[in-house]
């Protein structure tokens, strides 16, 4: 019996040190650069205003859709909210906020002060669902094209280098 | 220069490790009974230049010679003195020299006040002691090294983040490590003990006032930690368990675990090889907290600048110390022949220790299982509050009665409890938590059973301080403080009022039972940020109470960033806590407004808990 358990004890911390070994050579920092080409998972999102489901089809027809990832309680998403209104008056883009973890009644009223940038508004009260766009933490955005692909990810609140670079893009 | 002083120090005492365990080695053959006298002249030789060394960089830090690389990381010419000061351990290298030097000052100490212990007992302690030293010495000097210069010397350092300039950051780190470096000379003694064959109750005695210097202090850390993260960082919370909080309360259940089972073994020659495991597991889990963080493995505010040999370096060593104390301990290991009554205060002292093995077993898995996760299947998920909270909690509500119960049984046999006493007690904590609740109303199941254990707990100690045979001072202020801490984290959590409005320069709004009313802005320019502090009046309606608060929005300028300070006014019954955020495009502000009840109560409470500590070391010495 002792043997056993001498064996257990041992082959048990071999394990742990193994995935400490294991652990040492990843990134524990948050990166989702290499989502950038890939295809965004398939969005099935509740709006925040009424009973309506947004779909795909939604945004098939848009040429270049940014979905952004923000709440009321969150102080970089107002730091960010200009960048969005500047964003809005493109022609060529269309925006999807998804409201994070919020109430809906504090979102409506962050929106009536600072200016509706978005064209399509849903949420994800739980936060369950961004998770499946890979997302972490808000604010965060994503640009895709009419085929879905992710053309650009941006981690934290858009500045005015994002805002450039964005520009660039739906330029075409 | 200081650079060249440095690094001679270092290896000064890589030599002094080297011949201590020399002499060590050699002075156990020899019969005489006392430790050689070049034993412990270099070893005073060695704590010696180990502080010339490490007064040497914070003498670079308070001159600002750039020319070393730790300093024009960490400083900056214009940074306060207080603060060059702190930061020579602020950052991961200075912060190993600092661990060196608590290794080291302990090694001497222990070597120096355990003189009526088996020389040989001593000699292995030092020898041990001297590896772990020479094991960190070796990853200063050639991994992370605090001396390292840069030529030429830029002309500017690049400063320390500015919310780790606060003068509770700067004693937090020294706090903590004499807690979880200093349990290093109790690991070094343990595997002594099972070489030597120390195995009685004397043992227990050897190490036990290090193991209560180290608790308490370690206690002291985490207040220390978590009192700068509720003013800093906590947005009015002090505990997240976040990973790194959780790699300092690993140790400390180990260390308070051991400390229970020290008393049985002190008492009844019984516990000796789970007292050891104790003793192992303390600074093996000391070093596995600072393996994670360091290697970047765990990430938060803790964590410096990653580089992976690091990580290598620590695993390596922690690998080799697991493995080889593991080895002596089963090949040293004999079952217990004494039997422990199930009705005797060993057993309630074995009960402690069951409780304690399950929050750190909790606490471990909870840490530990996102790192699994991600290593084997490449999947990210992170452990947080609802499951400790609804793992831990309710345990705690047992956990108290037995800690109000253990104290007064017996040992060897204990006479039936006197259920009287204890059932007056629980009618009156029952009685005091409905009391409560009636007049602050809201409540759970669960709140209800922490409030009515944890006034069991403080009655029953109360009881005891009251009675007249001789009792345990110090024991009974731990317990007591205990049991006022869990008291007061219940009823704050259950009372703390939050609320979100926004706010524009003249506008009052009324909510609920408070009045807010935004009197002024005003623009300040300090050294390297602008500030805007607004001035914001809030009345407590019910309680008459009217208190201005002043939180501040400010701006650094390089790089641009916006941070935002709370304002918090503290009294004995509750701390308001304000935050102002500005909103882009609007007159308005958004604040945060929160009322938290016996805030300063819980540090109180925590502060006494290690009071008792010194108080129980103080006594150990007097009678030993």
């Amino acid at each position: 019996m002792q043997n056993i358990i001498k064996l257990i004890t041992v082959s048990l911390l071999v394990f742990i040190l193994g995935i400490f070994y294991l652990s040492l050579n990843r990134s524990s920092n948050y990166d989702t650069k290499f989502l950038v080409g890939n295809k965004i998972a398939d969005i099935e999102l509740k709006s925040l205003q009424n009973e309506k489901f947004f779909t795909n089809d939604d945004f098939k027809n848009n040429k270049y859709t940014l979905i952004n990832f923000w709440a009321s309680w969150c102080a970089p998403c107002r730091v960010e909210h200009p960048y969005l209104m500047m964003l809005s008056k493109h022609q060529h883009l269309k925006i999807l906020g998804i409201n994070f973890k919020d109430k809906k009644i504090n979102a409506l009223k962050f929106l009536e002060e600072l200016g509706d940038p978005y064209h399509y508004l849903a949420k994800d009260s739980f936060g369950k669902q961004s998770v499946n766009f890979g997302i972490y933490g808000i604010p965060e955005s994503i640009l895709i094209d009419n085929k879905f692909k992710i053309l650009k990810k941006i981690i934290g609140p858009l500045n005015e280098k994002d805002l450039e670079e964005i520009k660039e893009i739906i330029k075409s | 220069m200081l650079s060249n002083t440095g690094n001679f120090l270092l290896s000064l005492n890589v030599l002094l490790s080297t011949l201590i365990i020399y002499y060590s080695y050699n002075d156990l053959k020899t019969a005489e009974n006392l430790i050689s006298k070049k034993v412990f002249k270099i070893s005073i030789l060695q704590s010696t230049s180990i502080l010339i060394c490490f007064f040497t960089l914070v003498s670079a830090f308070l001159v600002s010679d750039f020319s070393l690389i730790t300093v024009y990381q960490n400083s900056h010419t214009l940074k306060p003195i207080f603060y060059k000061i702190s930061g020579t351990w602020g950052n991961h290298e200075g912060s190993l020299l600092l661990w060196v030097i608590i290794l080291t000052l302990f090694s001497f100490l222990f070597l120096i006040y355990n003189k009526k212990h088996p020389k040989n007992y001593r000699l292995y302690t030092l020898i041990i002691q001297n590896f772990l030293i020479l094991g960190f010495l070796f990853f200063i000097l050639f991994n992370s090294n605090p001396f390292s210069f840069v030529s030429p010397p830029p002309n500017e350092g690049l400063g320390l983040n500015p919310i780790l300039q606060d003068p509770a950051l700067a004693i937090h780190p020294p706090l903590l490590y004499v807690g979880f470096v200093g349990s290093s000379i109790y690991f070094s003694a343990a595997i002594a003990s099972m070489i030597t064959n120390y195995s009685d109750k004397s043992f227990a005695s050897s190490i036990k006032s290090w193991v209560l210097i180290s608790w308490s202090f370690q206690t002291l850390g985490i207040l220390v930690g978590s009192i700068w993260a509720y003013y800093e960082l906590g947005w009015g919370g002090f505990w997240f368990w976040d990973p790194v909080e959780n790699a300092s309360l690993l140790p400390w259940f180990a260390m308070t675990a051991l400390l229970h089972s020290l008393l049985v073994l002190e008492r009844r020659n019984v516990l000796y090889f789970w007292s050891i495991i104790l003793c192992l597991l303390t600074f093996v889990l000391s070093v596995t907290g600072t393996f994670l963080v360091r290697s970047g493995i765990l990430n938060s505010v803790h964590t410096f600048a990653n580089d992976p040999t690091r990580g290598i370096y620590i695993l390596v060593f922690l690998s080799l110390m697991i493995l080889a104390s593991v080895y002596i301990l089963f090949s040293k290991y004999k079952p217990a022949s004494t039997e422990i009554n199930s009705n005797s205060k060993e057993t309630f002292v074995l009960v402690n220790n069951w409780f304690m093995m399950f929050y750190l077993i909790t606490v471990l898995l909870g840490t530990l299982y996102p790192i699994f996760t991600d290593a084997i299947s490449n999947n990210k998920i992170s452990v947080g509050p609802p499951f400790y909270n609804s793992v831990i909690i309710p345990v705690v509500v047992i956990f108290l009665f037995f800690m109000a119960i253990g104290p007064n049984a017996k040992w060897v046999k204990n006479k039936f409890i006197d259920l009287k006493i204890y059932s007056l007690i629980i009618l009156a904590a029952v009685l005091l938590n409905f009391i409560i609740f009636f007049f602050l109303k809201s409540y759970s199941i669960l709140s209800n059973l922490i409030v009515i254990s944890s006034l069991f707990l403080i009655l029953s100690s109360i009881l005891d301080l009251l009675k007249k045979e001789s009792f345990n001072f110090p024991r009974v202020i731990s317990h007591l403080s205990f049991g006022f801490l869990i008291l007061f984290i219940g009823l704050n959590h259950n009372f703390s009022i939050e609320k979100d409005f926004n706010l524009k320069i003249g506008e009052t709004k009324k909510i609920d039972n408070f009045k807010f009313h935004l009197k002024d802005l005003k623009l300040v320019q300090d050294t390297n940020f602008k500030a805007v502090i607004g001035q914001l009046k809030v009345n407590d309606l019910l309680t008459k109470e009217e208190r201005v608060l002043k939180p501040e929005i400010r701006i650094y300028d390089n790089p641009r960033t916006l941070t935002y300070e709370a304002s918090i006014q503290t009294n004995f019954l509750r701390d308001y806590y304000l935050t102002m955020s500005n909103i882009d495009r609007s007159d308005y502000y958004n604040i945060k407004f929160q009322k938290k009840p016996l805030m300063i109560w819980i540090w109180i409470s925590v502060a006494m808990l290690s009071l008792g500590g010194f108080l129980s070391l103080l006594r150990h010495a007097k009678y030993n």
